[in-house]
């Protein structure tokens, strides 16, 4: 057993005591992240406030044996910031200052803590803006946002949090600390950046990031079409893609969506559409003007029902805040939802919307669809009951299935949520079991106690055998 | 057009048992570059070759790595796509398996990405002869860890990389090169501030006092920058192939040539002495020069030197890493490579 009374000791004596929290009450609002259908009470709670501090906070918990997981927001969607019961849970969130910003080089130096929005905010003066733009983004931080290899709605032109760090300083589970990347296009030796990006908090804890800015773009357009079908939406994609076009944003929802977030936003949605398009392109003005044409005719040529091309910032503002305010307005229409994350190839969205369908049937549960269509990002919404027993484990094995569905048509359990807790069981689906030992070895090569972030992103080769028996039962 | 991935797994195996060291070799285009010179048995990577599948409305190709790069880029051209970072070949024999392990990206690379960022997925054989499968061909997926990145620079040293799923993109409509003479110090600002702008630039050089610009997009959006960007004079497209395959005068003969990526806005690196900037000012190439003085000259920039072509290839050519990133190096090898077995000593003579 863990002497706790030592333990707070000791981290008291190198962080500020009222941020070493141990008491229930205080320690409450940290037993979840963004995915609140897991939780778990921390030992403690370690609100660090420098690098330094964070590199002796893992120096004690090393020397105890202690479990650590780190935290950004905590707006995560698998439960990957979930405490550990015997463990420290590392909150990053006072490591919150932006140390530099280099407009001539397009680089902002922060610490974990910043949120994603506000590194934008701070480039905004010379021109420039962070890419990746998850839909959490005024309040997810950038430590989470590497964690996680966070994505958003612009992926397809401006890419991942991978193609948009530079260095980052990790601190290791012994407690020191590790300089990657730096200013350059490339770093000597392995891509540690690749590697650490979306490793979950599995090799260690982030406590400084140099991400890379971006142009911000003369003009923005968005076109907005609703079809009769998705089938006719999903071609309109495809023929886009086949055109040369890739925009900037290129969004899909299905009725259910569109009808939730027009209730909600007064987008000015067409709600008898079965299927909605958001196509945004940027760019230099010449550019936009020669691209919206083109998306406006290849939209045309697929009979919507209504299409939109914004005039105005206010009018594309608006007509984005139906898709970006889907969640919340999902959530005013049921109790409860579930966002699923799984990815597919284009072309096998009308396959796997039917199955996703027949399942929801089967389940007896309702689904939403919202797809990032450019990079065949699916976010299905199963709406649920909490307070009904037994509705909630009905919806995680409806999910499980939509997930087991994506790796059938060639495509992924996580695009861009992460494993963490909640995707565990469905590793197996994906990956084999040598290639899971891989990854258990890489952890090891960082981590060979297994005390950063226990039972998350990669499961064990026992629970992998214990999976497929289960699933094996079920079909 | 061949599968060859059962019996190289059974060769890599066979090595692992006998703790043999192989070479692993694609189209041996690069075999007297980038890395050190290492013995060992050839495992030939060159016959698996063949395109697997490719969905232009997807923007994936998947290709087995010993592909030759020109029959990825027929296949693409077809069908109005390229390779966005625009590798070098450095001969008719280039790989995909090689591009991908060298981590070998073009003059479009500050703006087109690299080949690590275009990566989607790898199939790979480990250092006990696994056959393995990492990331998709898809454009995200966060399950597990990266390995498919990791493999970009890596030379061979962390797998038998046997299939690649890329990104691929469509081909600009329009290009356009404008040159302008200039200072080195100049230059440097002069392509820094304009990669801050919101213009369709792929390419920023600097080579015998003149600054290189390339415009690629819309057509309309070409003739726009241009007219935004002053009196430039208009120059030949062929100068970024030649860059890019390193056919310039620059590159002639056998002195050492020196690669050092660095920071973009790193000023001048030597005076007098002839360099070569390329990516936007964040990667300078230089001829001759003791290794502690241009990895210092390296270290000061923000980046790393390394030994590209020619010098000593017995000893270290690529820059020293600090003692704890060495120790993350060794462990991470153990864990890809446990016998050691995989290009031993072409990064690092310890590794």
């Amino acid at each position: 057993m863990t002497d706790r009374v030592g333990l707070v000791g000791e981290l008291r004596a190198v962080v500020d005591p009222q941020f070493v929290i141990a008491d229930a009450e205080t320690r409450r609002p940290f037993e979840c992240d963004g995915l609140a259908i897991y939780r778990q009470m921390p030992m403690l709670v370690v609100l660090p406030g420098s690098a330094d501090e964070v590199a002796q906070v893992m120096r004690i918990c090393h020397r105890h044996n202690v479990p650590a997981v780190a935290r950004g927001a905590g707006t995560g969607l698998s439960a990957g910031a979930m405490p550990h019961g015997e463990g420290v849970l590392l909150g990053l969130s006072r490591l919150a200052a932006i140390r530099a910003i280099d407009p001539l080089a397009r680089t902002a130096r922060v610490e974990p803590g910043v949120t994603n929005l506000s590194i934008s905010q701070a480039a905004a003066p010379f021109g420039l803006y962070y890419g990746p733009d998850p839909s959490s983004q005024i309040a997810c931080t950038i430590g989470g946002n590497v964690a996680e290899n966070a994505g958003g709605v612009h992926c397809l032109k401006y890419g991942l949090t991978v193609h948009n760090v530079l260095a980052a300083k990790l601190v290791t589970v012994e407690g020191e600390i590790l300089e990657l990347g730096g200013p350059a296009q490339d770093a000597a030796g392995y891509d540690l950046m690749a590697l650490i990006t979306g490793s979950e908090g599995l090799l260690g804890v982030l406590v400084e990031v140099t991400v890379k800015l971006l142009p911000t773009p003369e003009r923005a357009q968005v076109v907005v079409a609703g079809f009769a079908t998705l089938r006719q939406a999903g071609d309109a994609v495809e023929r886009l893609i086949g055109e040369g076009i890739i925009p900037a944003g290129l969004e899909m929802m299905d009725g259910l969506a569109i009808r939730a977030a027009e209730d909600f936003a007064h987008a000015g949605y067409p709600t008898e559409a079965e299927a909605l398009l958001l196509c945004e392109v940027d760019g230099s003005a010449a550019e936009v003007a020669a691209q919206i044409a083109r998306v406006d005719r290849v939209m045309r040529s697929f009979d919507p029902l209504r299409i939109t091309v914004s005039q105005s910032e206010a009018e594309r503002a608006a007509l984005w805040k139906g898709r970006k305010s889907a969640f919340p307005a999902v959530g005013r229409i049921s109790p409860d939802y579930y966002c699923m994350d799984g990815t597919i190839p284009k072309r096998e969205l009308s396959n796997v919307l039917e199955g996703i369908a027949r399942l929801s049937r089967h389940y007896g549960l309702r689904v939403a669809n919202v797809f990032h269509a450019g990079d065949g990002n699916l976010h299905p919404l199963i709406l649920f009951d909490a307070s009904k027993p037994g509705e909630t484990e009905r919806t995680e094995e409806f999910g499980a299935r939509i997930l087991e569905l994506c790796v059938k048509a060639g495509g992924c359990i996580t695009g861009e949520h992460g494993v963490g807790l909640e995707k565990i069981r469905q590793m197996p689906a994906q990956f084999s079991d040598a290639e899971i030992a891989q990854f258990l070895a890489i952890k090891a090569a960082f981590d060979p106690t297994g005390a950063l972030n226990p039972g998350k992103g990669v499961p064990l080769l026992a629970q992998c055998r214990e999976y497929r028996a289960v699933s094996g039962a079920r079909f | 057009m061949a599968d060859l991935e059962a019996q190289l797994a059974e060769q890599v195996t066979a090595a692992a048992a006998a703790k043999r060291p192989l070479r692993i070799a694609g189209g041996a285009t690069k075999t007297a570059i980038l890395g050190r010179a290492i013995e060992g048995e050839v495992l030939a990577v060159g016959g698996h070759s063949g395109i697997v599948s490719y969905q232009p409305t997807e923007l994936v190709l998947t290709a087995r790595a010993g592909t030759p790069l020109t029959e990825i880029e027929a296949a693409l051209a077809e069908r109005g796509q390229a390779l966005s970072f625009e590798p070098p070949h450095f001969g008719a024999g280039a790989t995909l398996g090689g591009t991908l392990a060298c981590n070998l990206s073009g003059p479009a690379r500050p703006w087109g990405g690299s080949i690590r960022d275009m990566v989607l997925g790898v199939r790979l054989i480990n250092g006990q002869g696994e056959r393995l499968r990492f990331g998709g061909q898809v454009m995200k997926n966060v399950a597990g860890f990266d390995v498919s990145r990791l493999q970009a620079g890596a030379l061979g040293t962390l797998g038998v990389i046997t299939e690649v799923s890329l990104k691929v993109l469509p081909k600009p409509q329009a290009t356009m090169t404008l040159v302008e003479e200039s200072s080195d110090a100049d230059a440097i600002q002069t392509m820094n501030r304009l990669a801050g702008r919101p213009w369709p630039i792929t390419g920023a050089a600097w080579f015998d006092h003149r600054v290189h610009l390339r415009l690629a997009g819309e057509p309309e959006a070409v003739q726009a920058a241009r007219r935004e960007m002053g009196a430039m004079a208009e120059g030949d497209e062929s100068f970024w192939t030649e860059l890019r395959e390193q056919r310039l005068d620059f590159f002639r003969g056998a002195v050492p040539l020196w690669r050092l990526s660095v920071g973009s806005t790193a000023a001048p690196l030597e005076k007098g002495q002839a360099t070569l900037i390329d990516w936007g000012g964040a990667l300078r190439w230089l001829r001759g020069g003791e290794a502690a003085h241009r990895q210092d000259q390296a270290a000061k920039a923000g980046g790393h030197a390394s030994l590209f072509r020619g010098g000593d290839r017995t000893g270290e050519v690529a820059h020293p890493l600090p003692p704890a990133l060495v120790a993350v190096h060794r462990r991470l090898k153990a864990a890809l490579d446990p016998a050691g077995v995989l290009n031993p000593g072409r990064l690092y003579g310890w590794l």
